[in-house]
């Protein structure tokens, strides 16, 4: 553990800010020129922005509000099940509130206020002008609103989802045929979409847009946390992408994945769902403890104690939570071995969860704690917490949770968990962060208020919960019997249930409150020593005057002027000479400066690219195939465009100097630049939906005696095995452009992608054609049904790959990328490695397969 | 600077080492005894030969993490550790990392003999 009690200045070899304070004209020109630069606009064109601070602003909010309509909604559930027999709402209407309740506080609260957050004060945390890809994070946040408002929406029209938030099939296919099932299904697929979008942002923010000098060693936890939250995204979303994807067939096309009599079974969407849905708890618990851990040291006025074991908590953590999504599943029998296996990781994650606890408790006994709204919250969240997890413990043992299973217990066990590790960590953080969003503070007495409210509220509605369960009171039944005991319980709930309400009504009244009349507060109102609070109050658009060199963890309480040297621009980036938005591109361990990124500005065309794939998706929820092809179509024009005007730009000179001697280069291809770090990680959760698909060809092996079924043909050995061999070669000529087009070798470069088109598109049909040639009808066993899935899959992704061999194409032929700005070609070049892989792996299974068993 | 301090010479793969082998060992072990429950013996039929396979992952895991927390390890005691450090080093860096395998691994070794337990108490496929 080590904590540092004298901190010598600047290590040696570290650059130096500039000794002299520049001339105040230039300072002058300089922070014109970048306001300029970084400019919001007015009036409705407000809503281009892709600023971070905007876009932030606007993601938190809408999450906000996301949460009060699902805040609202347990309300009523709590009304109706205040007395036995009561009559509030109909059963059928009841189903859809508890639904919405939980899918919206998971896809529309929990999880997109971590990105939310994220986006708004990640820069901030790194000193970056922004995150890497702006327009990306404004795109993601517009498809976040038209997607829960559609959701949100589908309520007053008593068209909403009914099956609970995990949507367990057969009752969300055969049970219900209404579109209430399609909007979920379609409408979180494209939340999800969003959301992995956000995870790149946040993890090629986190890997490369630190400030110089920020060693991995020095990052804040939160970025940390971040990081590793964000990589859980990619992994965990993708099962629940590929499970929507099959149960929306399935429920549009009668494909049978889940339908026991003909093959299917409804297990393999258990299975699916819940490789999402345990991480995703995780992911919404690590980003809200990494608040804590961010806002604990300021208020103990101490650096925190036990940083490496504290990232220890945040892997372990991110890890351990994909091993326990079989404890969802205990009652669903299962082997006892297996059931000890997942019984054994979900106590084991425990251990790492623990040790973050006991470094927060260590930093608040290390240091003398102030007293303040945000610390209460802290506090409060941390008992809420623990009680949670304690329960946590129990439930994870199997034997309990045949007893406790699917009753009020769990809903008691989650809320603590949820409540304590999220809400009350949000609220704290809330109180803490507001000023660098308005430049004021909130009430510290409506703060308090609001706790003890929050708090008591909690644990009157919560903790009865635990009993009424143990009495045996089962989950999503809109009454009970009074014979069951538990009508005193249920009233205290109710009653709870309120009072919780009425304290998360302060907090909207105090945020919502005028505060013209306030004084701004004062900047670095909390004595914080983290590099977010080096902001103006109010905050200017351009996020950090110069970005700084950074020798500590907790620069504004280490480094000497830190925010002197700042202001006047004394670091890195002081200026914007061309008008043109930048922030400085680092490495990955030790945050060398490498590359000066230009960023793209406000546009409104992630807006329309928002508007397009959306109304591909809810175009689809009404089963419109036409108009939702069209969406797409327009969607795949508009990405086109958005591309071919916005990303690769050439510069007009190779280098540029950044300030303090340094001359870094404006471009970058191949590794080196963020885009191809985004390819990257994108096609991981690509490939994460495929091995999901891929799961479920082998769990259907698993379940039956004979898979492939003996009477089914399959797809035969030749056309797999030609499509196989036809990609490939679509995939070494893509390769072989990248490396004439290197060469400046013109001809050979648009003869290698012509081949490669043509390949591709030979490739497609002979893979496609392994499963029509045979007969296979996918609607007749989930054999046949999941052969096509895999062959579909790969179609799609052959087909987008033509689409970039042509961009390709175009962009040396419109003379937008040259031999030796590459970026566009070394990046579908990456895409084709996935690619290639993926129909390798996919012939394997379809044609390879059969031949073994 | 020493050769063994430059940034090409760490990655940040070396902390995600110790948890892949733990989702590997979890993945192994379940699906053995997932195939073999459903494929090889009757429901209620004896484990056997899984019970065996999962305590030898659980061994190999266990080793492979044991030679990841010694690499660790050496790390965290890299050069002079006494007195007061500067963090903004690049041996404090490589320090950090090191403690950090050691750390992943001490979990990922606790989890693994977790979830070894099952295996030696079940004895059958119910």
């Amino acid at each position: 553990m080590t904590v540092d009690v004298e901190r010598p200045p600047t290590p040696p070899g570290d650059p130096e800010p500039l000794p002299e304070r520049p001339p105040e004209s230039l300072i002058r020109a300089q922070a014109e020129r970048l306001r300029k630069t970084w400019k919001t606009p007015e009036g409705l064109a407000y809503f281009t922005s892709v600023n971070n601070t905007q876009v932030g602003l606007w993601y938190t909010a809408m999450t906000l509000v996301f949460f009060l309509y699902a805040g609202v909604l347990a309300l009523i559930m709590r009304l109706q099940l205040a007395q036995p027999g009561n009559r509030v709402v109909t059963p059928e209407l009841y189903n859809q509130i508890f639904t919405v309740h939980g899918s919206v506080m998971m896809f529309l609260f929990a999880i997109p206020i971590f990105e939310a957050i994220a986006v708004l004060l990640l820069p901030q945390m790194l000193g970056a002008r922004d995150l890497p890809f702006p327009r990306l994070s404004a795109f993601g946040f517009w498809c976040f609103v038209l997607g829960g408002v559609f959701l949100c929406g589908s309520l007053f029209f008593n068209a909403a989802p009914s099956g609970g938030w995990f949507m367990y099939p057969p009752l969300t296919s055969k049970y219900q045929p209404g579109i209430g099932a399609d909007m979920w299904l379609l409408g979180f697929s494209f939340i999800e979409v969003a959301a992995i979008a956000a995870a790149v942002e946040m993890i090629v923010g986190v890997l490369k847009c630190r400030p110089p000098g920020m060693r991995v060693n020095l990052m804040p936890l939160y970025a940390w946390y971040v990081l590793v939250a964000a990589a859980m995204i990619l992994f965990a979303f993708p099962p629940l992408i590929a499970g929507s994807l099959l149960l929306e067939v399935e429920r549009a096309f009668s494909w049978p994945f889940f339908v026991p009599t003909r093959g299917g079974d409804p297990l393999l969407w258990q299975h699916l769902f819940w490789l999402f849905g345990h991480p995703e708890v995780y992911i919404i618990f690590l980003p809200s403890i990494a608040l804590i851990a961010m806002i604990v040291p300021t208020f103990a006025r101490t650096p925190i104690v036990g940083y490496g074991w504290v990232v220890l908590a945040a892997i372990g953590t991110g890890f351990l939570s994909f091993g326990l999504w079989v404890h969802h599943m205990y009652t669903t029998g299962l082997p006892g071995i297996s059931l000890g296996i997942f019984s054994a990781a979900s106590s084991a994650v425990a251990i790492p969860t623990g040790v973050q606890f006991f470094c927060f408790i260590a930093t608040l006994l290390a240091g003398r704690v102030v007293r303040s709204t945000p610390i209460l919250f802290i506090i409060g969240g941390l008992a809420v917490f623990v009680l949670g997890g304690l329960t946590g413990v129990m439930v994870a043992i199997a034997s309990f949770d045949f007893q406790a299973h699917d009753s009020f217990f769990v809903v008691a066990h989650f809320h603590y968990v949820l409540i304590g590790g999220a809400v009350f960590p949000i609220l704290a953080g809330l109180y803490y962060f507001y000023p660098l969003v308005d430049g004021k503070k909130l009430s510290d007495r409506l703060g308090k208020i609001a706790f003890w409210f929050v708090f008591v509220g909690f644990n009157v509605a919560f903790m009865p919960m635990h009993l009424s369960g143990l009495r045996g009171m089962p989950r999503r039944v809109f009454t009970y019997s009074e014979d069951l005991g538990v009508s005193g319980l249920n009233l205290t709930s109710t009653v709870g249930a309120f009072i919780l309400a009425i304290g998360i009504g302060v907090v909207a009244v105090d945020v919502l409150r005028p505060k013209k009349q306030q004084p701004l507060a004062a900047r670095n109102p909390w004595n914080a020593g983290t590099l977010e609070w080096v902001q103006e109050m109010p905050g200017e658009d351009w996020g950090i005057r110069s970005i700084p060199e950074i020798d500590s963890r907790y620069p504004l309480w280490d480094q000497p002027n830190f925010l002197r040297d700042i202001d006047e621009g004394r670091f890195y980036l002081p200026d914007a000479a061309e008008g043109r938005r930048e922030t400085i591109v680092t490495s990955a361990i030790d945050a060398r400066p490498l590359q000066c990124q230009r960023l793209p500005g406000n546009t409104s065309m992630t807006i329309v690219a928002a508007l397009t794939t959306g109304g591909f998706f809810i175009f689809g929820t009404f089963h419109l195939w036409w108009p939702a092809l069209l969406s797409l179509a327009a969607a795949i024009g508009v990405f086109w465009y958005w591309l071919w005007t916005g990303t690769a730009h050439l510069p007009e000179k190779d280098q540029k100097d950044v300030g303090l001697g340094l001359t870094l280069p404006l471009y970058a291809s191949g590794s080196g630049s963020v885009g191809y770090w985004g390819v990257f990680i994108t096609m991981l959760a690509d490939l994460a939906a495929f091995a999901s698909l891929v799961f479920g060809y082998f769990f259907f092996w698993t379940i039956h005696e004979d898979f492939p079924p003996v009477h089914e043909a399959g797809p035969g050995l030749l056309w797999p095995s030609l499509g196989a061999a036809t990609v490939l070669g679509a995939w070494g000529c893509t390769f072989a452009a990248r490396e004439l087009n290197k060469r400046d070798n013109a001809r050979g470069y648009y003869a290698a992608l012509v081949l490669a088109l043509l390949l591709t598109a030979a490739g497609g049909i002979a893979l496609v054609e392994g499963p029509r040639s045979t007969g296979l009808d996918p609607t007749t066993h989930c054999y046949p049904a999941t052969v096509w899935m895999l062959v579909l899959w790969n179609a799609l992704h052959l087909a987008i790959g033509m689409i970039m061999h042509l961009y390709c194409f175009a962009r040396r032929w419109f003379g937008r990328m040259t031999a030796r700005y590459d970026i566009d070609i070394c990046n579908v070049t990456l895409y084709w490695h996935f690619t290639a892989l993926t129909v390798v792996i996919t012939v394997l299974v379809i044609a390879g397969f059969p031949l073994a068993t | 600077m020493h050769e063994q301090l430059r940034e090409e010479h760490e990655s940040l793969w070396w902390l995600a080492a110790a948890p892949i082998i733990w989702a590997a060992h979890l993945l192994l072990s379940y699906c053995t005894a997932a195939i073999f429950c459903q494929k090889l013996v009757e429901r209620g039929g004896p484990l056997g030969a899984a019970r065996l396979a999962i305590v030898v992952y659980s061994v190999v895991a266990l080793g492979a993490l044991l030679a990841l927390g010694v690499r660790g390890y050496r790390r965290h005691r890299y050069g002079d550790t006494t007195g007061t450090r500067h963090l903004d080093t690049p041996e404090d860096r490589h320090r950090f990392l090191g403690f950090a395998t050691v750390l992943l691994a001490g979990v990922a070794g606790v989890a693994v003999i977790y979830q070894a337990l099952p295996a030696l108490f079940i004895g059958s496929c119910r």
